[in-house]
Formats: structure tokens, sequence, C-alpha cells
């Protein structure tokens, strides 16, 4: 990747984005057969498993990325096992497959990236497989002699066995369009037959049509092979492995019907047209050169040869709802995005001037404004849904923390995940990543209790921790949620009090306590375990949530667990927001925090200490916040009767009074990154272009609070309490 | 910019700034454009004049006068705003007016006298005089100050 010319690179680069899908499919055919345990899993279901490692190692294999290969194959030994029914992986072994599918991936980027491989962890892994092996493989097979008759009474109705040693099979193998399409040769499988024993292969052609008839990429030929072999049948159907789906198989073991009654002789001028096909019942695959077959014209690229129709036929199986997708550089998307953000302001540019110009509302030139705005509307919000993606990855790489974490402090976990589908903005999703490992690992680490513990609360041994998405009203709602025994709030007083961060004698409400947990410096862990508590707390995660625009919520019963919510704008790129006027600048707020608009009486505004000031509201008072004097526009007034007011109430249930000088319009805006590379303005989240082409801040409220350095959080809250007692 | 003496030519943007003639690479100088009002950023360093709209890009001035500890101006319709690139990133840079484009050759360069004591002389990287005037060759580097520098 590192080199854009090399064209070998860019193959690579796509080697490693069909290793991120067959990843995927790997980890989702686990959870499958995790959920189906006790073997009535869907032999499909490892069969897609398999053939993921499989088509790794051998995309590998072509790119010589030995220790990949050499992992792959042993680890797809293993699973083979298990795909021939000889190996019924418990739950441990399960685990072990997911542990390896975990190192995988790593192996695989760290070829990707060509840092160090994890050897050891490879050596390890691959001691654990292979004694897996081992001692299934010895309690129910033990020679390959025996495991051959196994094989065929799984295999099926074979009124014929009179010849143990040489089984005779009838196989009618009709390819389909897809298998050409995919680059597959019917020649290849037909001499990997052959190789299995002595064979006669017939050539069916009786749905052959007429020439003129004949539409060049469709398939007619069936072939009809006779085996006499020492191989079972699932050995014969290894050799259609990569063809599944692809062509119709037939394989029946009794003794050889008189044949498929209706062999028509090929047409006489196709047998002119095409004379390597002239003898319909030619006895080997050699003379078999099946000029029928299509060109692969969907494997436009070059690249991966070796892998392609591996890779291929596993995506196919992989998902079964295979949409067609195409994949686009991101830069191409941004630029779009791009696009759209200027086409949204040039549009609020041109209605300004409109209404400057002093049309009327019904004018021809206003109706066309308004259909222009629709429009402009409709084109940003799909372009938006260019840019989501589904919550699957993320919650994938979620489930594997949760494999970690509960190895680490060994408990018994269980993650659900719901909602996979959701979609979400790219780029949240990847900032959700830290976050939400973070929360994850609190669940697993202090939200459930050990499994002693459990049993005595009468719940069962395994901890479950769900992990759900979904969307709610132009949003999107991510709850982590365990069962464990709830926020233990009488503790996490104590602590907030043995740390200062609150007063000892004051009175919480459970969620005032609950919202504890967000405090800066706390954290309820008594030791310092490896996992959790390495001094980032949960106040980090709710900055970074924040900073995607989100909130973040508690909600803790006891003895059933606890539930973090986390509500996120759907995208990054628009706001709804609140322009006011102060101090002669524009500013946006985020029309999501505000909630009241008051006009100060001369009598509302009452003094707490010299500088600070509260403002009552029907009968509650609430702190006083000039944004002027805030970001540093003017001075402190003399008094602010008369100013308008906005009531702001932030994510952790804070409320404050901004003074404003005015308010412009409530209207979505496209928010446009500030370059901080060498200054960060507190309080200041992003910006925005108007209408008139200047630039507007758009505020973050709770940064706004926080800059002034007075109040934060729980202590505003408290100091809101303590005027109320007052 | 250094590699620019490979071939021995070299241009400058010549400016003035509080009545003092400046110059800069014009290799570094992606456009200029006339005054427009900008919008401050609330607690910005005083040097910091705020953001304006660069075709759908927020880009952050600074006031050069203020930079280089200059008296400041008051602002009017002749002032200018230099566009500047320093490695991908755009930075406006307020000056009092354009005046020339100049060539000249490494050779006229000189060293400043080292005068470490002086803030100003660390961000002129040399001198050099034409028409009897000194111009000083800013060093676009010193002159945006890094993230790292300057820790808002």
């Amino acid at each position: 990747m590192s080199d854009q010319n090399d064209p070998m690179a860019e193959i690579r680069a796509s080697f490693f984005i069909e290793c991120e899908e067959l990843l995927e499919a790997l980890q989702d055919g686990l959870q499958e057969m995790e959920e189906a345990e006790d073997g009535s899993e869907d032999p499909e279901t490892i069969n897609v498993v398999f053939r993921a490692v499989h088509s790794i190692k051998g995309g590998a294999g072509a790119f010589g990325l030995e220790a990949l290969v050499r992992f792959a194959h042993r680890y797809e030994t293993v699973l083979d096992e298990v795909r021939n029914g000889v190996l019924h992986p418990d739950s441990d072994a399960m685990k072990l497959f997911f542990l390896a599918a975990d190192h995988l991936s790593d192996l695989v980027r760290a070829c990707r990236d060509e840092t160090p491989l994890p050897e050891e962890t490879s050596e390890e892994l691959l001691t654990r497989l292979d004694a897996l092996l081992g001692d299934e493989g010895g309690a129910e097979e033990v020679a390959p002699e025996d495991f051959q008759p196994m094989g065929l009474s799984l295999g099926l109705d074979l009124p014929d066995l009179d010849a143990p040693t040489a089984n005779h099979f009838t196989i009618r193998f009709k390819p389909e369009q897809e298998l050409f399409a995919t680059g597959n040769e019917p020649l290849m499988l037909l001499r990997n037959l052959c190789d299995l024993g002595t064979s006669s292969v017939r050539c069916n052609l009786a749905d052959l049509p007429a020439l003129e008839d004949l539409a060049p990429e469709t398939p007619y030929i069936e072939w009809l092979i006779e085996l006499e072999t020492e191989a079972a049948e699932p050995e014969i159907r290894d050799v259609f492995e990569f063809v599944d789906g692809l062509c119709e198989i037939e394989i029946t073991g009794a003794a050889p019907e008189q044949g498929p009654t209706e062999i028509a002789p090929l047409p006489e001028e196709l047998s002119k047209a095409l004379p390597e096909e002239a003898e319909p019942e030619a006895a080997l695959p050699e003379t078999l050169e099946p000029q029928v077959a299509p060109p692969p014209t969907t494997a436009g690229k070059s690249e991966e040869r070796e892998s392609a129709k591996d890779t291929g036929e596993a995506r196919k199986g992989g998902a079964a709802a295979a949409k067609s997708v195409v994949r686009v550089d991101l830069e191409r998307i941004e630029r779009l995005v791009n696009l759209v953000g200027e086409l949204v302001i040039n549009q609020a540019m041109l209605s300004q001037s409109l209404d400057e110009a002093g049309l009327s509302p019904h004018s021809d030139a206003m109706n066309g404004l308004e259909e222009f705005q629709r429009l402009t509307r409709d084109i940003q919000d799909s372009v938006m849904m260019i840019r989501a993606q589904p919550v699957k990855s993320l919650f994938q790489r979620m489930s594997r923390i949760v494999r970690e974490a509960s190895a680490a402090v060994d408990k018994d976990v269980r993650l659900i995940t719901e909602g996979e589908g959701t979609e979400v903005d790219k780029t949240v999703i990847e900032r959700l990543s830290d976050p939400l490992t973070h929360m994850i690992r609190n669940a697993v680490d202090h939200g459930l209790e050990g499994a002693a513990d459990r049993e005595k609360a009468g719940k069962p041994r395994a901890g479950t921790v769900k992990l759900t998405a979904a969307h709610r009203s132009g949003r999107v709602i991510i709850e982590v949620a365990d069962d464990g025994a709830g926020i233990n709030r009488k503790r996490v007083q104590e602590i907030a009090v043995s740390k200062g961060l609150i007063p000892p004698e004051i009175q919480l409400s459970d969620s005032e306590i609950d919202n504890l947990l967000f405090l800066p410096g706390f954290s309820t862990a008594k030791t310092v375990s490896n996992l959790s508590g390495r001094g980032v707390g949960m106040d980090v995660v709710k900055t970074a949530i924040q900073s995607l625009g989100g909130r973040i919520t508690i909600n803790s019963e006891p003895n059933k667990g606890t539930t973090f919510s986390i509500s996120l704008p759907l995208t990054l790129a628009v706001l709804d927001g609140m322009v006011v006027n102060v101090a002669g600048e524009t500013l946006v707020l985020p029309l999501n925090v505000v909630v009241e608009t008051l006009s100060l009486g001369p009598d509302d505004v009452q003094m707490l200490r010299p500088g600070h000031y509260v403002v009552r509201v029907r009968g509650g008072f609430v702190p006083l916040y000039d944004l002027g004097v805030m970001l540093g526009y003017r001075q402190q007034r003399k008094t602010e009767a008369g100013a308008i007011v906005l009531l702001i109430v932030l994510e952790d249930s804070t409320r404050a009074a901004l003074v404003i000088d005015g308010i412009q319009d409530q209207r979505q805006v496209v928010i446009k990154g500030l370059d901080d590379s060498f200054y960060r303005a507190p309080g200041i989240a992003a910006a925005t272009i108007l209408g008139d082409g200047q630039i507007a801040l758009i505020l973050d409220p709770a940064d706004v609070i926080a800059g002034m350095g007075h109040m934060r959080g729980a202590d505003l809250m408290l100091s809101e309490r303590m005027i109320a007692n007052e | 910019m250094s590699e620019q003496g490979q071939n021995n030519d070299l241009e400058l943007l010549t400016f003035r700034v509080a009545d003092q003639e400046y110059s800069l690479d014009i290799m570094s100088v992606r456009e200029i454009r006339g005054w427009t009002r900008t919008t401050p950023m609330p607690h910005a360093p005083d040097y910091m004049r705020g953001v304006i709209n660069l075709r759908g890009t927020v880009l952050p001035v600074m006031d050069l006068a203020r930079r280089l500890h200059l008296p400041s101006q008051e602002t009017n319709d002749r002032n200018v705003i230099i566009v500047v690139n320093l490695n991908g990133t755009l930075t406006g840079l307020l000056v009092d007016a354009v005046s020339d484009i100049v060539a000249i050759t490494e050779d006229d360069l000189q060293l400043p006298p080292d005068m470490s004591t002086d803030p100003q002389m660390s961000v002129v990287r040399s001198l050099t005089v034409i028409d009897d005037r000194m111009i000083r060759v800013l060093d676009l580097r010193a002159v945006v100050p890094a993230a790292s520098d300057e820790v808002a």
C-alpha cells in the first residue's frame, strides 16, 4: 500500500480488503455455530467458516505471506474435521476457534501493516488446536480405515455396499452460469474427480439448443461421471467444494442406472460449429474443452487468480442475501459531501438575497426556491446515507473485547448483539470504538458479578452483556446493558466523598449518584485491574461521546443490571441549530440543548456572589452566564435586565441560562471542522458558513460552561441544589 | 525552501507590515485575497484575527503585525490576506499591502546577524537588499506556530 504506483501493491491492498470481509464472515459463522451448540448447527455454517479460512490461506499463499498461510492451514485442518463431522466442538473448543479467528485477523493486519507477527501466540494457539485434533480424533476415530464406513453411513442411502474397497458412484454435474462467471473450470473438476479412481465421463448435450438459439453465456452441458473409487462420498463432495451452489450435483452411490434416458445426439449444426465437443460420449475429459463456457466476465481485474474463485465463492456462501455493492474511495465520498455542503450554503445565500430583494412569497422565484430547498435536503440526506455503515463491524470488534475481557477477569460472559444492521455515519463508527471498548470492559469487569455471587443471587453463572443499536427519532441509540448487580450507589457516594468530589452531607437522588461515575477522577475499581481502571474513567467516555454530539445516560437497577445508553446524531455533517447574536457576532447553538427562551425582567436575576448570577425559572434557580463575556467578546454588563436568555439542559441534566442579544433563526447548518492544528478555542465545537458567506462559530455549550472554570457536571447540579435550599 | 536554492533562483513576494518590508518565498503563497471581516475566535491569542470563509473551508487568519510584535494598524480596505500553505495547512496572513514580486538568487541572501534575544529575528530567515531597501525574508515555519508550541 505504501507504493501506489505498484500494481502489485494495489492487488495486495484489495486482498486485504477481501480478508476483512472474510474475517467478518468467519466471525459470523463462528457466532452461529456457538449459538447452535449441541451439534445442531447448519452444515452450511461450518462450510462458510472453513471457506473463509481457506480463502485467506489461498490469497496469503499468492502473496507469499508464509506465517499467515501456516496458521490458516492448521486452523483449517481442524475446521475441516469439524466439517466432516469427526470433531464436535464443545464450548471450550468454540472459544479456541474464536481465539484463533482473532489471531488470524491479527496476523492479517500484521501482514498488511508489515509489522512484526505475533509468532508466539501463533505457536501457542496452534498447539492447542492440534491438541483438539489429537484428543477428539482419538476418542471418536482411531484409524482412517474405520473412518471410511463411518463417512458413508453419514452419507446416505447406500443400498449397495458389496464392494467395500471400491465404491461405485454416479455423479451428475451440471454447471450453472455463475460457475463460469466466477472463473471456475469444469475440466479441472473433472480431472480431480478422475484422480479419485477409475472413471468414465459422459457429456449430456440434450439441453443444447440449435446454434441460432444458443445463448453464448448459458451453459447447456452436463456431465455424467461413473466413478469406481475407494473414496467416500464426502471426498467426492470436496472436489466440488468451491463450486458449491454454482452447479447442480447429484451423487448416487447405487449401481449405475441405465444412464440418462435422453442423451440426444448432438444437433448437427453444432457438431460442425464445435468440433471439440462432437463426441457426446467422450471417454475422458482430456478432450473436453468447455467451449460453451463464457469467459469469466465478472473477474475484471487480473488480481489474485489463485484466490479469485475461492473468495468469490466464500463471499457468496457467507452473505446469502448479497446485495450488489460498489467499493468507492472514501475521498470521493468526502468530496461529494463537501460539495453538497457547498450547495446547502449556496442555497442559503440565494434565499437570503431573494429575501432581501423583497420578492413576494408567492412569486415564481420563491416557489422555485422552495422546491430547490427540498431537493437540496433530499440530496443531502442521500449523500449522508452513502457514508452510513452498519454497526456490525464495530459490534464484532466488541465481541472480541468481551472474550478477552472475560478471560482476563475469569468470568463467563455471553455477548448478545442486536441491531447490527443499524447504519451510522462512518466517522461515528470509527470514533465510537474506543468509548465502546471501555464501556464493554467496564461492564465485564465492574458490572457483572463473579460466578459465585451470581449463583447466590439466583442468576445463571454466565453473565450477559447486551449490545444493541437502533434508530430512534432521528438519532442512533446504542446501549450496553449487563445483567449484573447494578450500581452500588452507597459505595459510589462514599468514593465520591472520599475523593472530595462532593461534600459529605449532601443528599443525592439515585440518578445523581449514577452520574457521579462520569466525574473526572472517579474510579470504583477497588484494585486497579489490568482491564479497566487504568486511570481512564467514564468521564473520558463521556467526553468522547459528547464530541460526537451525543449524550450518554445510565440506568441501573439493583441486582438487575446497569444499562448505558448512548444517543448519537445520525451524521456529523449537519446540525439543527439555533442561530443567535451575541455582541455583534453570530453564533450557533445545537438546537437539542435549548429547552426554552426567556426575556429577563428586572427582578429575575439575583446575585449569588459578585460576578455570579442566578436566574429564577419557575421557582428554581439556574446559573446565568453571559455568552458575550464567556467568549471574551465584551465586559460584564451592569444589568442583564431586558436581555434574552436561552435555557439549556445538557446531557447530564445540568441546567444553565445563557444571555444572548437576539435570536435570528432556527435552521440546519453545515458543520465545518475547525482546523485546530495551532489553536483550539474552548467552547467552540466547529464552524458553519452563513447565508451571507460569513463564518459563524458553533458552540459546545457544555464546554463553554466548563471553560468558565467555575462549575461543571455534578458541581453545578449541587450548587443549583444549594441555591434552591437556601 | 532551501531546496529552491538548487537552481539559485528565488522569487519573493514582498509586502508591508506596519511600514516595514517583509517577504515570503512565493512558492509557499497560495493566493492573495482582499480583506474581509473575520469571525473572531474566543480567547484566542491576540495575533489570531479569527477565521474567514475561503470558498467553503474555514481559514484561520493571523495578524502578521501582532505576530511580529509590531504596532498593529487599523484595518482598511487596502489590507490583504496572503494565504500561505505550510505542509498542506492553509493559513491567512493579514498584511498592510502587497508590494512586488522580485527575483533574486540565493547569493543575494544574507543570514541575519545573530541577535537571538530579539523575538522577531527568529522568524526572519535571511535578509536581502533590493533597491537599497532591506527586505526581511520570513521563515514561515516559525511564523505559523505548530500545535506543539502553542498550547491553547
